[in-house]
């Protein structure tokens, strides 16, 4: 539909942005049939006009007149930042009420208007819809995680560091930050110089520091703040973002598209084997803030990248909310492999505090024979909510999924997978581990799901579940359509405890219970830490230890 | 002063006596075994030595080297010393031979005040002891006692003894399961490190271990008391007349 062919001022606005009549019904707490005959003019608006004006950013008897919101619109695209003044001062002034100002925390709107005026550009700015797709929608509930309603106006949704130089190298970062991933031991500049990691640093959804841009920038490769990438590369990033999460898709993907402030980019061109792994460190520092990162990953024709995300979260009181949303394209021939190791804040024994833990992942396998592979390894956040998936688009593409998620005292983990498969004989692989101690709740959730089209497709899944302690509790959950005679799925699931006799002839050798566990479980994982990169492998192996502390004895 | 001494041990097992007051004393450089028939208290008696959770002394004591072990946990045990070659050796899924003996050797070595072995080095001398035992490389490669026939578990457990260095071992039934080679491979490997600084317990069932491992002294356990010592000939009786001779004896 053309939106520029509607007559009606309401309808068009709507379309304008991005609306359904069934959203803004919902919106208005009313059916999707009293809608419509409001905006066909039959109903009296009067009792929803300022709503709508919420809605539709602009003061209630501007909602049936189309040409001033269009003014607005047009002014903010054609010159931002001092249509930003502009409207700052009405909104001020009590004549333009923005619709943000709702759910951004005041000290936040501010920032966020610099931050869309500095950063975002105008194709952000025309996504002014999106937010309130975000509001159209209900939390989820199915997971098996239990929670106190978040209250979405006490987040802040955009924080930067106080000042913010664009930095060359690490010795321009604030020391103090560099103590920070010290103490964390991360060893920022061995990993530098050894292993040859480029790490794009996002402290607090902003990067501060990009390195081996030069030697990267050389094979073509694109690694970047998506800021940036935005504003250097707004036909690559225009093309694919969305493409594989779209903003309605749940309720935190749309959170996050709404408010996503940073995040990396990275484009692999055609037939480029990329020479290092590229690495970035989250962050959340501030209190009650949330993190909303945004990452981009497209890989031509015969290409190769392997990304690490590591997450850690120094200890804070209150539930911090993140919520980010990962988006992978493979063409044909091409290879991702992503491999997250993540070990922010579970909360204390009784879990007070702790990650909110809300990501949406999802890689397309659009090109034929093209790979995506996730592996993670999950010890921390209060509650994980993440289903790494596979969309295998292209005929004979493959998907893996590896992970193990270890949940300990009050933690909560609902995690796996989904494996779509669209093309002929597409593979895919599952394998997750999960161990649960003290009262945690771990769950395995995975949807393999068989198209008619997808001949000859092969799914193997595997799920063990691993009790520490007699309080804790392990779910699988499987959902498995098959619309192809050709196709083949496989499900094997095992539950299991550590058994006495494990442990006893482990402290016979002399290693302690906390020691002999860590092995135990380390060998419980092995099929997915083998699928990590070395120096990722080692941490994730101590970090399992270490989130098990206390579980045995 | 013995190396390890039993003294008066009482032990229950679900209200049920099984230990009644076993004594015993090792000294440095001797070999003993313990014989008895089944359900006379072998295995409980070497679980006891070890530290299992649920085997606690009722009354009695054990010193090691003259430090009692009756507070120790079975790690602690283990680090200062004392080391079980298990009967039926336990399989741990999905860790690696290699890294298993390391962390074991490694934490023998911080207790014992002496440098951490860096992976070269461990691995160089872990190869070394493997080959006296026939152990194979790739056997270190595999899980811990995942898929391994009864005589590579053992020999296994003995290679685990040779680098441990402990001062006293027991040896729970390291017989069983085992054919006239690998019994040979195994009791050579125990012979080996005999010497002046530790002591073997050697519990079996049988006699046939004894003509390969040669012990000093013979004790006869038979409802958890011990009925008779004696020299190695204390064992071909048993082999001759069976148990039940001696017990009615006693």
């Amino acid at each position: 539909m053309n939106k520029n062919n509607i007559t009606n001022p309401l309808e068009r606005r709507r379309v304008q942005f991005g609306y359904s009549q069934n959203d803004i019904s919902k919106l208005l707490g009313i059916t999707q049939s009293q809608y419509s005959r409001i905006e066909k003019g039959i109903s009296d608006p009067n009792k929803h006009l300022k709503k709508l004006s919420d809605i539709f950013n602009c003061m209630p008897n501007e909602v049936f007149q189309g040409e001033i919101l269009r003014e607005i619109e047009n002014d903010f695209i054609n010159d931002p930042k001092n249509s930003f003044q502009r409207l700052f001062h009405k909104r001020k002034s009590g004549y333009v009420h923005l619709n943000i100002q709702g759910w951004f925390t005041k000290k936040q709107v501010i920032n966020n208007y610099k931050m869309l005026i500095n950063e975002l550009e105008d194709w952000k700015v025309n996504e002014y819809g999106i937010r309130w797709k975000w509001l159209t929608m209900d939390e989820p509930n199915w997971a098996m995680v239990n929670f106190p309603k978040i209250d979405f106006q006490d987040i802040y949704y955009y924080s930067a560091p106080k000042t913010k130089p664009k930095l060359n190298s690490l010795d321009e970062v604030d020391p103090e930050l560099l103590k920070t991933y010290e103490k964390l031991g991360i060893p920022i500049k061995e990993q530098e110089v050894l292993a040859g990691v480029a790490v794009d640093y996002v402290f607090d959804s902003v990067s501060v520091a990009t390195t081996f841009r030069d030697k990267l920038a050389d094979e073509g490769i694109i690694f970047c703040p998506i800021s940036e990438a935005v504003q250097n590369y707004p036909d690559l990033v225009k093309k694919y973002i969305g493409s594989v999460i779209p903003i309605g898709d749940n309720y935190y993907a749309a959170l996050n598209s709404a408010v996503f402030t940073d995040g990396s980019f990275v484009y692999v061109p055609k037939g480029v084997k990329c020479p290092m792994e590229l690495s970035t460190y989250f962050r959340i520092n501030e209190q009650n803030s949330g993190q909303f990162e945004r990452t981009l990953i497209i890989v031509e024709d015969n290409a190769y990248v392997s990304y690490l995300e590591g997450c850690t979260a120094p200890q804070r009181d209150e539930n911090q909310l993140h919520a980010a949303v990962v988006e992978l394209v493979a063409m044909d021939d091409a290879e991702i492999k992503y491999s997250t190791v993540q070990n922010w804040y579970p909360g204390d024994k009784d879990g007070k505090g702790g990650i909110y833990n809300f990501v949406t992942k999802r890689g397309n396998c659009l090109g034929k024979r093209s790979k995506i592979s996730w592996t993670q390894v999950e010890t921390g956040s209060a509650i994980t909510w993440k289903y790494p998936s596979c969309v295998l688009r292209g005929d004979n593409s493959v998907g893996e999924f590896y992970s193990v998620a270890v949940a300990n005292n009050a933690q909560q983990a609902d995690t796996g997978t989904k494996m779509i498969h669209i093309g002929n004989n597409t593979k895919s692989t599952i394998i997750s581990k999960g161990i649960s101690a003290g009262k945690a709740q771990n769950t395995y959730r995975g949807q393999v799901q068989i198209q008619k089209n997808a001949k000859g497709s092969r799914n193997f899944t595997q799920c063990d579940s691993l009790l520490i302690g007699d309080q804790c509790g392990a779910h699988t959950v499987p959902y498995i359509n098959q619309h192809t005679p050709s196709a083949r799925v496989e499900h094997e699931a095992t539950t299991s405890k550590i058994s006495e006799d494990q442990l006893f002839y482990c402290l016979q050798r002399g290693l302690d219970t906390e020691q002999a566990t860590s092995l135990i479980v380390n060998g419980f994982c092995k099929e997915v830490m083998k699928e990590l990169p070395m120096e990722f492998a080692v941490e994730a192996q101590k970090l399992i230890g270490i989130s098990l502390e206390g579980s045995v004895g | 002063m013995s190396l390890l001494e039993i003294k008066n041990a009482h032990l229950k097992l679900d209200d049920k006596n099984i230990l009644n007051g076993v004594s015993l004393s090792v000294n440095k450089g001797e070999v003993h075994a313990i014989m008895g028939p089944n359900g006379s208290g072998k295995s409980t008696l070497s679980y006891m030595l070890a530290g299992r959770d649920g085997y606690e002394l009722e009354e009695g004591e054990i010193l090691l080297d003259g430090i009692s072990l009756s507070e120790m946990e079975a790690d602690e045990r283990a680090r200062s010393g004392l080391f079980l070659a298990f009967q039926y050796p336990v399989e741990l899924p999905g860790v690696g031979g290699m890294s298993f003996l390391r962390e074991a050797v490694n934490s023998r070595r911080n207790f014992l005040g002496k440098k951490e072995l860096d992976h070269l080095a461990f691995v160089k001398e872990a190869r070394k002891e493997a080959s006296k035992m026939f152990v194979k490389d790739e056997m270190l490669k595999r899980a811990v006692n995942v898929g391994f026939s009864g005589g590579e578990k053992k020999r296994f457990e003995i290679l685990q003894m040779a680098l441990l260095k402990p001062k006293v071992s027991i040896l729970d039934e390291t017989d069983s399961g085992l054919d006239v080679d690998a019994l040979k491979i195994v009791s050579d490997g125990v012979n080996a490190q005999r010497n002046n600084e530790n002591a073997i317990v050697v519990i079996t069932h049988y006699q046939r271990l004894l003509d390969y491992i040669i012990p000093d002294f013979v004790h006869i356990l038979s409802d958890g008391v011990i009925i008779k010592s004696g020299g190695p000939e204390l064992a071909l009786e048993v082999e001759k007349n069976g148990y039940s001779g001696l017990i009615n004896a006693a």
